[in-house]
């Protein structure tokens, strides 16, 4: 059989195409992390909150103690908190405003760059992490968070979650829900605002473009909390 | 004669005085009691696993919470999933894989500090199949 040039180049190009059809698909697919595929700089976790739509109820806080299984003492001042209501006030006009802040994930974490045995670190796709394997519980980090975002373990804990290790001695703070995230879910805090609050709460990939959170910030606006610090945070605020 | 009987007598008597003494100081140890709840072989021959079970957790650890890799083999989860007692669902207690284990080789656990040491997954798999006990 012999091909002439033209129908060489015709089944060439079918056949580079055909290859491509799947290297298309795995981009469509990238969210969906196999366990065996580790996590890469290709994306960044954040959240984008608009604190119009954010009400006076605490789904979130309570859906992360939850799903985290945090739970206190009733010792406020020495009880873990990994996400916390906070309410602001403008003095002069009285006009109040409620967001939920926790971890903001920042792209330059400060709790990072004190923490003196590595434990404090940042994954590659962006969410900030406390590995408590060789946290000393120096508590370095919780000075050095702007946010407060950070707790310290005092009292033996029993009962945890399967998914979320936790232990006297350590530092922990907001995982953005990694164990869902890594099974390609959404944080518990952002499916109880959508399903019990006022669906002020979107996770995303800030770096895919065909992403909603991306869509969102590029034509609105939004606000880190301290933007005069420039850590880049991962948590994006609206109507602050 | 009389002598040869008296001395016959005199040396079994302390054989099984040694026996029994054996036997004792035996007893004193808390021996392990080791039970496979489920399936009929581990992640890795058993040899392997009683020698190097800590490298593997150790290098698995790193890998989930730096890498977010969550592959099933050497996952904690997993191990408790499997071998967490029937009765009380844990690893840990008097008959649990674990603990048993580890008071008799006197080494201190700390996985289960921060770690739940329960099954998770309700006996899936577990019907049917006998426990044995080595």
């Amino acid at each position: 059989m012999s091909l002439d040039r033209r129908q060489f180049l015709a089944w060439s190009t079918a056949a580079a195409g055909a290859a491509l059809i799947p290297s298309l698909r795995l981009v469509e697919l990238a969210q969906a992390r196999s366990p065996q595929e580790a996590v890469s700089s290709l994306q960044r976790w954040g959240l984008l909150i608009d604190i119009a739509q954010c009400t006076d109820c605490e789904a979130c806080v309570s859906a992360c103690h939850e799903e985290n299984g945090v739970t206190g003492h009733g010792r406020p001042a020495t009880d873990a908190h990994w996400i916390r209501k906070v309410s602001l006030r403008d003095k002069r006009t009285g006009y109040a405003q409620t967001l939920p802040l926790m971890c903001q994930h920042c792209a330059e974490p400060p709790c990072v760059d004190v923490c003196p045995t590595g434990a404090s670190f940042k994954r590659d796709d962006g969410i900030v992490l406390v590995d408590k394997h060789i946290c000393i519980g120096c508590r370095y980090c919780v000075m050095a968070c702007p946010y407060g975002a950070r707790s310290f373990v005092h009292e033996a804990v029993s009962g945890q979650k399967a998914d979320v290790p936790r232990g006297k001695g350590t530092v922990e703070a907001c995982t953005l829900c990694v164990h869902r995230v890594d099974r390609g879910e959404t944080p518990a805090c952002v499916v109880a605002c959508n399903r019990d609050g006022g669906a002020a709460m979107l996770f995303g990939d800030l770096n895919d473009r065909s992403s909603e959170i991306h869509r969102r910030m590029r034509s609105e606006p939004s606000r880190q909390v301290r933007a005069d610090l420039a850590l880049n945070t991962g948590v994006r605020y609206q109507g602050l | 004669m009389l002598r040869v009987a008296v001395a016959l007598l005199v040396a079994v008597s302390s054989v099984a005085a040694l026996a029994d003494g054996q036997q004792a100081s035996a007893g004193r140890v808390a021996m392990p009691r080791i039970t496979i709840e489920k399936g009929e072989a581990c992640v890795a021959p058993t040899g392997e696993m009683r020698r190097d079970h800590m490298k593997f957790l150790l290098h698995q650890r790193d890998r989930t919470v730096h890498q977010g890799l969550r592959e099933p083999r050497f996952s904690l989860k997993e191990c408790v999933d499997c071998h967490a007692d029937r009765a009380s669902g844990s690893v840990l207690g008097e008959k649990g894989f674990c603990a048993s284990c580890h008071a008799y080789a006197a080494v201190k656990i700390d996985c289960f500090e921060c770690h739940t040491p329960l099954r998770q997954r309700e006996s899936a798999g577990m019907t049917g199949k006998p426990g044995k006990t080595q």
